[in-house]
């Protein structure tokens, strides 16, 4: 079986305002790779006509729930999938309504890339540096605009410049350096999976030949090598009697075999003895690794606690600045109890204090608002009645990232980045 | 053979899926694996094999047993469960019938699909169990394209896909009341390839049905159904035997077969990279309405 080599996954989000044709363009990108069946073909033309429309519209590919198909937008983040012979690619598909700042937050936490719709006869808007920002904001890796309906505007290189003129502006504003900007028509397929025949004059990639070469350095934001403790594996057989095993991801650099590391918060110090992946015993573990960890000595430990090198030590302390994103109908409470859950640890907190509040319409800052309603986004003091060790969200998206959970309904009511002070 | 990546994707849905089985072990109390004897179940066991070893894993198989398997289904799962040494719980859709909880359908595409719901939600209840860790793929359905790893079920076993909990990063929130219950879906981002490359891999043992055989079927609406003593014929309709396999397993009564001489690994990922419908395309159960999936889902299927 011929091989060809493969770049593993790629993660990417996908956001536009509501008549951007984003899901045109997901529509267009599933079915150009020949990721769309003929069963899924022939139940959204049926839909088509019944919606009075004799071409089929790509659009009904990706709106899921009922709801959605009834009412013609997109309520949710929605995944999607499919694979060229050089990738995988998983889309996290978010609506670009206003009020839905939340799922493009949600969308964005997981991706290494930025896919923005700009309607070419609208240039950026409002809703452009939104979706910038949060890109930014959530520190992914590159951002690919698309300029799209130059099928409205005779395809014309004029108009495409001066947006791109406006791009290159925002993004030096918000210091995006890795991006690129295409010229496309999602309702036709120019520039998306192929060269526009009818751009000639574009020179660059386009899209899919972008996302196939983009390179990722699988979390290359984390320069520090975290293992935050998951599960503690104690197989209570004969043949394994006193093993004892640390279940986790292995998050930013790497670990081996007799490495000298602290156990957090105890401060123990110790050697690595075993890593152990299902019947392998490994030399060594690196990012994203979902390995097994033994010691050499014999240490309480349990979920929550992380282990590092000796020499990364975090920032440990009882109280954080971090900026949150507000997701849940009730508005945020000062000096109210919530739970912050990192990835496996968990501890109680209060808000202490509202620093300010972003508008992500203009990026202005007001130090006047004292909360923070659904889809708010804003900087805040959080005070932790545990010690907690993380990192800035830049150092490291694991140790840096955490969510809030409301005590009496258990709902996630925020998602939050660390900052250090 | 185009179309065939290498194994860099497999090792990260791994990597990722790993991590889920165990903060389900971590997070809850009493979490079983659904198990169906379809191949998306046998990779979910496979993983949770993976996650612990070398403890085992700490999770029982829970099968709803809807009556009307293909034989080969109950021999495989039996003997999977012998040699894994694990616990296996399986609750009868017939019980549920002969306790009057639900009324067997009437007609010819009678399916004991739907009734499986009831028998899922009174067994997770009676025996508190408070994550069922499922093999679902978002690929699947688009019902299912946003369904979270970690799904909150009310007290009632519903889903609200309205209102769900936002899932960020790899931080997932199972924290709940007494009675309701989670849904973790360990494999939601593998496709349907994904999942016979990995089989493929890692060299995992599947039921014959999966390879060619000769099989009764007869053709309903476009769908070739295996044919059991206790499904109806209508007037037209007639058995044939040929040379078939099975993309799916489910009900017999609505498991669509695919005409196929497929009879090794390659031969079936080969068909697949290849293949024009989806591999749902042949499940009676979901032709039933346009969002017959998302009804089935609020209620608390799989």
């Amino acid at each position: 079986m011929d091989k060809i080599q493969g770049k593993g996954l790629l993660r990417f989000t996908t956001a536009g305002s509501v008549d951007d044709g984003k899901s045109t363009l997901i529509g267009r990108l599933l079915y150009d790779s020949k990721s769309i069946f003929e069963d899924q073909l022939e139940s959204i033309s049926k839909f088509s006509k019944k919606k009075g429309s004799n071409e089929i519209d790509l659009s009904l590919l990706t709106d899921g729930l009922r709801a959605e198909r009834e009412q013609g937008i997109t309520i949710d983040v929605a995944y999607r999938y499919f694979a060229t012979p050089k990738r995988k690619f998983i889309i996290a598909d978010t609506p670009g309504h206003i009020q839905y700042t939340r799922n493009m937050v949600t969308g964005a936490s997981t991706a290494d890339v930025a896919v923005i719709l700009i309607d070419v006869r609208n240039g950026v808007t409002e809703q452009s540096i939104r979706h910038t920002y949060i890109a930014k904001l959530l520190d992914l890796k590159y951002i690919i605009y698309c300029v799209n309906k130059m099928d409205l505007l005779n395809y014309r290189q004029d108009v495409f410049e001066n947006v791109k003129t406006e791009i290159e502006k925002l993004s030096l504003k918000l210091n995006v350096k890795n991006y690129s900007i295409i010229p496309i028509s999602a309702k036709y397929g120019d520039n998306v999976v192929s060269k526009s025949k009818k751009m000639e004059w574009f020179v660059g990639d386009n899209l899919l030949e972008l996302l196939e070469n983009i390179e990722i350095q699988e979390n290359s934001q984390n320069s520090l090598t975290r293992f935050p403790v998951q599960y503690v594996v104690r197989p209570n057989n004969d043949k394994f009697h006193d093993f004892r095993g640390y279940a986790g991801r292995l998050s930013g650099g790497k670990l081996t075999v007799g490495q000298e590391v602290y156990i957090l918060p105890s401060m123990h110090k110790t050697k690595i003895k075993e890593i152990v992946k299902y019947q392998n015993y490994l030399e060594s573990a690196s990012d994203g690794d979902s390995i097994i960890i033994t010691l050499e000595d014999d240490i309480d430990i349990s979920r929550g606690d992380l282990i590092i090198p000796i020499n990364e030590l975090p920032n440990i302390s009882k109280e954080i600045m971090a900026t949150i994103c507000w997701f849940n109908e009730k508005a945020l409470q000062l000096k109210v109890k919530y739970l912050l859950r990192m990835q496996t640890a968990e501890t109680k907190v209060v808000i202490d204090e509202m620093i300010y509040k972003i508008d992500i319409n203009n990026l202005d800052k007001n130090y006047e608002t004292k909360s923070l309603s659904m889809n708010d986004i804003g900087l805040i003091k959080i005070r932790t009645a545990n010690y907690i060790y993380y990192d800035d969200y830049l150092s490291n998206h694991v140790t840096g990232s955490f969510i809030i959970v409301d005590k009496n309904t258990n709902e996630t009511v925020a998602a939050g980045m660390i900052q250090s002070f | 053979m185009k179309n065939f990546i290498d194994n860099k994707h497999l090792k990260q849905l791994e990597d990722e899926a790993i991590f889920i089985l165990r903060e389900a072990a971590a997070q809850f109390e009493k979490p079983v694996i659904l198990f169906s004897g379809g191949k998306d179940s046998i990779v979910l066991v496979h993983l949770a094999l993976k996650a612990f070893w070398p403890a085992k894993f700490p999770f029982p198989l829970l099968h709803i047993d809807t009556g009307h398997n293909f034989e080969e289904t109950l021999v495989f799962r039996d003997e999977l469960v012998k040699e894994l040494e694990c616990t296996l719980y399986v609750a009868y859709v017939q019980d549920s019938i002969d306790k009057g909880r639900v009324i067997e359908e009437k007609g010819f595409n009678v399916s004991r699909n739907k009734l499986q719901t009831v028998t899922l939600l009174d067994f997770i209840e009676e025996n508190k169990i408070d994550c069922a860790i499922g093999g679902g793929r978002r690929d699947e359905e688009k019902a299912r394209a946003k369904e979270r790893i970690f799904s909150h079920r009310d007290e009632f076993g519903q889903w609200d896909p309205k209102n769900q909990r936002p899932e960020l990063w790899n931080i997932f929130n199972g924290r709940k009341n007494p009675e309701e219950h989670f849904r973790v879906f360990p494999i939601s981002n593998w496709t349907e390839l994904d999942v016979w490359q990995y089989i493929y891999q890692e060299n995992i043992k599947l039921p014959s049905l999966y390879f060619t055989h000769k099989r009764k079927a007869f053709n309903r609406e476009g769908v070739w159904l295996a044919w059991a003593p206790f499904m109806k014929l209508k007037d037209g309709e007639e058995i044939v035997e040929l040379d078939f396999r099975c993309r799916t397993i489910g009900d017999i009564t609505c498991t669509g077969l695919t005409l196929s001489q497929a009879d090794t690994l390659e031969d079936i990922i080969a068909e697949i990279a290849a293949s024009r419908i989806t591999e749902r395309g042949g499940r009676a159960d979901d032709k039933r309405s346009e969002a017959a999936m998302e009804d089935r889902k609020k209620e608390g299927y799989f």
